[in-house]
């Protein structure tokens, strides 16, 4: 998008219709790394990608917040220190008020309102982090995406982050197996969906397994399993895991010998249809969001 | 403002600029601590500080049964030692799985009911299917009684929270004006800790829950004694029962009052 009279201001319409400032806010997330969420029958996994540096340790990306919720990020990370730390005191004030966890859409409807106020005032500017927020309660699993537009997103499954479409397309394509899939195979499931955001350097070589395992942070919660990041020798073991799986996946050459290799097919035959629903989309100022009710 | 009853509707927004003053934009230091509310809320009568009770409800009891909870309290609300108020429904259905019984004083008793109330609108505008449990409704009582009491400005109230736990499970617990608060199968307030207490727990079979009939059988039986040992009682009562299929408020039920053996004591 390009510069115009209307974005100076947070609180200036365009004559569109549309808020520039806060799509501009969008944008800051697509500067973070890929994370990636799905959901399961009674668990929730969240996956993140970190940055490689050798020069320091890579970015926390995947933040607990409580026994039953945990949240990954991407964008301006000090941004995302800010919420965690509201979600910090909201989830703690809740336990002690009344001996219970928060339950998480009410939790996501809290912080949404407190994000619009972000997006309303001349004197404030949006948060340039998008979350992704994995949260067991009464109800169940839960997977929320949180944008900076102050809109949440009940999914299914998501991800978010710099070069996340590829991961979007491995959750579209397997969607249906979440439900069914234990919680070791969910974990598999998002790990190859992540493999599918790494920079292209290093997906090739036997670096790959070495780099993608010191990069790749993963957590999971759901019943009877409190929020827990995993550690990095069962990250290495499962995505061993991963890779045995994905490559079991594949019984035979892909059909159209164009086609792409690392968008992590999983052998089915070109022409399935992508499931209609997915998770949230990029740009929910305009399309019509497909998520589940 | 001098009329403002309207204690319920939020302002549109807070802390926001206002003309002609100066505006403190976000982040910085906290004000100098303020009074606490209801020392500085405007009303017509003002506000006080106060540890005493006007007008009293007496006894509370509170039974835990195999498929819920039952509160009965009598329908008496005292003036000291006056039979004031006769006919006053002291067990509230708060939502789908709690009741509530109130003893103690009875205007504080309506103050945090519509504190309560105003929860469960909430509740209902999240509409997001989650209503409040009476665990969690319990815990929250207690954090605010122990609150008012610390600041040396208690309600003045001894309460039976009940009800149905999301799992199924019957909750029962009783919590007072000063924050203590305690779980049992049988809870009681006031008199009725002295006399219902024991007499429940002498019923009370080792290795099981009390079933629905023997839980209104006991019910009945204290409400019995209370009327006729406790001056402050009635013989006039309701009772709040929650189960699996929701909260109902029986009655009012009346004491079957039989005083002919007082012609047979001596001196009478």
């Amino acid at each position: 998008m390009f510069r115009n009279q209307y974005d100076g201001d947070v609180s200036v319409w365009s004559p569109q219709g549309r808020l520039h400032q806060v799509e501009y806010a969008m944008e800051a997330v697509k500067q973070g790394t890929a994370t990636v969420g799905l959901k399961g029958r009674d668990a929730v996994v969240l996956v993140a990608l970190g940055k490689s540096s050798q020069l320091s340790v890579a970015m926390r990306k995947i933040i607990p917040i409580d026994e039953h919720l945990g949240i990954a990020i991407a964008g301006i990370t000090a941004d995302a220190r800010v919420l965690s730390r509201y979600l910090h005191s909201s989830c703690l004030g809740y336990r002690y008020n009344y001996n219970n966890v928060y339950p998480v859409e009410r939790l996501m409807t809290n912080l949404g309102n407190k994000m619009q106020c972000t997006t309303q005032r001349y004197d404030r500017r949006p948060y340039g982090v998008a979350l992704l927020v994995a949260g067991y309660d009464q109800k169940g699993p839960n997977l929320y995406q949180v944008m900076p537009s102050a809109v949440n997103y009940n999914c299914k499954a998501q991800s978010i982050g710099s070069r996340s479409q590829g991961a979007r397309t491995y959750l579209e394509r397997n969607l249906d197996c979440f439900l069914k899939c234990s919680n070791e195979e969910l974990i598999c499931h998002g790990i190859l969906a992540i493999k599918t955001s790494q920079p292209i350097d290093l997906t090739s070589g036997e670096q790959e397994k070495a780099a993608a395992a010191a990069n790749i942070t993963v957590a999971i919660v759901g019943k009877d399993q409190p929020f827990q990041m995993l550690s990095e020798e069962q990250v290495e073991h499962y995505t061993k895991m991963a890779n045995d799986m994905g490559a079991a996946a594949q019984p035979q050459p892909p059909i159209n010998p164009d086609d792409d290799d690392d968008d992590g097919d999983d052998g089915r035959p070109p022409g399935a249809l992508i499931e209609p629903e997915v998770g949230g989309v990029a740009d929910p100022q305009v399309d019509v969001v497909l998520m589940e009710h | 403002m001098l009329n403002n009853y309207n204690s319920i509707a939020q302002p549109m927004w807070q802390n926001g600029p206002t003309p002609g003053a100066f505006y403190n934009f976000t982040g910085g230091q906290q004000q100098t601590q303020k009074l606490p509310k209801e020392l500085t809320t405007a009303g017509p009568f003002g506000t006080k500080r106060s540890t005493s009770s006007i007008t009293t409800g007496s006894s509370v009891l509170g039974i835990r049964y195999d498929g819920g909870v039952m509160i009965a309290a009598d329908t008496l609300v005292s003036y000291g030692s006056l039979a004031r108020y006769q006919n006053i429904n002291r067990v509230f259905a708060i939502n789908d799985s709690i009741i509530l019984g109130g003893g103690g004083d009875f205007a504080d008793i309506q103050s945090i009911k519509r504190t309560i109330d105003q929860k469960m609108i909430e509740d209902q505008c999240y509409a997001d299917g989650i209503s409040m449990k009476p665990k969690a409704l319990s815990s929250w009582l207690t954090r605010v009684l122990y609150n008012r009491r610390s600041r040396m400005n208690p309600l003045y109230i001894d309460v039976v929270v009940g009800g149905i736990e999301q799992d199924g499970t019957p909750f029962l617990s009783n919590v007072d004006l000063r924050g203590r608060a305690h779980e049992d199968y049988v809870v009681a307030t006031g008199f009725a800790r002295h006399l219902a207490l024991p007499l429940v727990r002498e019923r009370k079979p080792k290795d099981r829950d009390f079933t629905a009939e023997e839980a209104f059988e006991l019910i009945r039986k204290c409400m019995e004694v209370l009327y006729y040992r406790d001056t402050r009682n009635m013989a006039q009562y309701t009772v709040g029962v929650c189960n699996a299929t929701g909260t109902t408020i029986d009655g009012p039920c009346t004491v079957s009052e039989n005083w002919s053996f007082a012609a047979t004591i001596k001196g009478y």
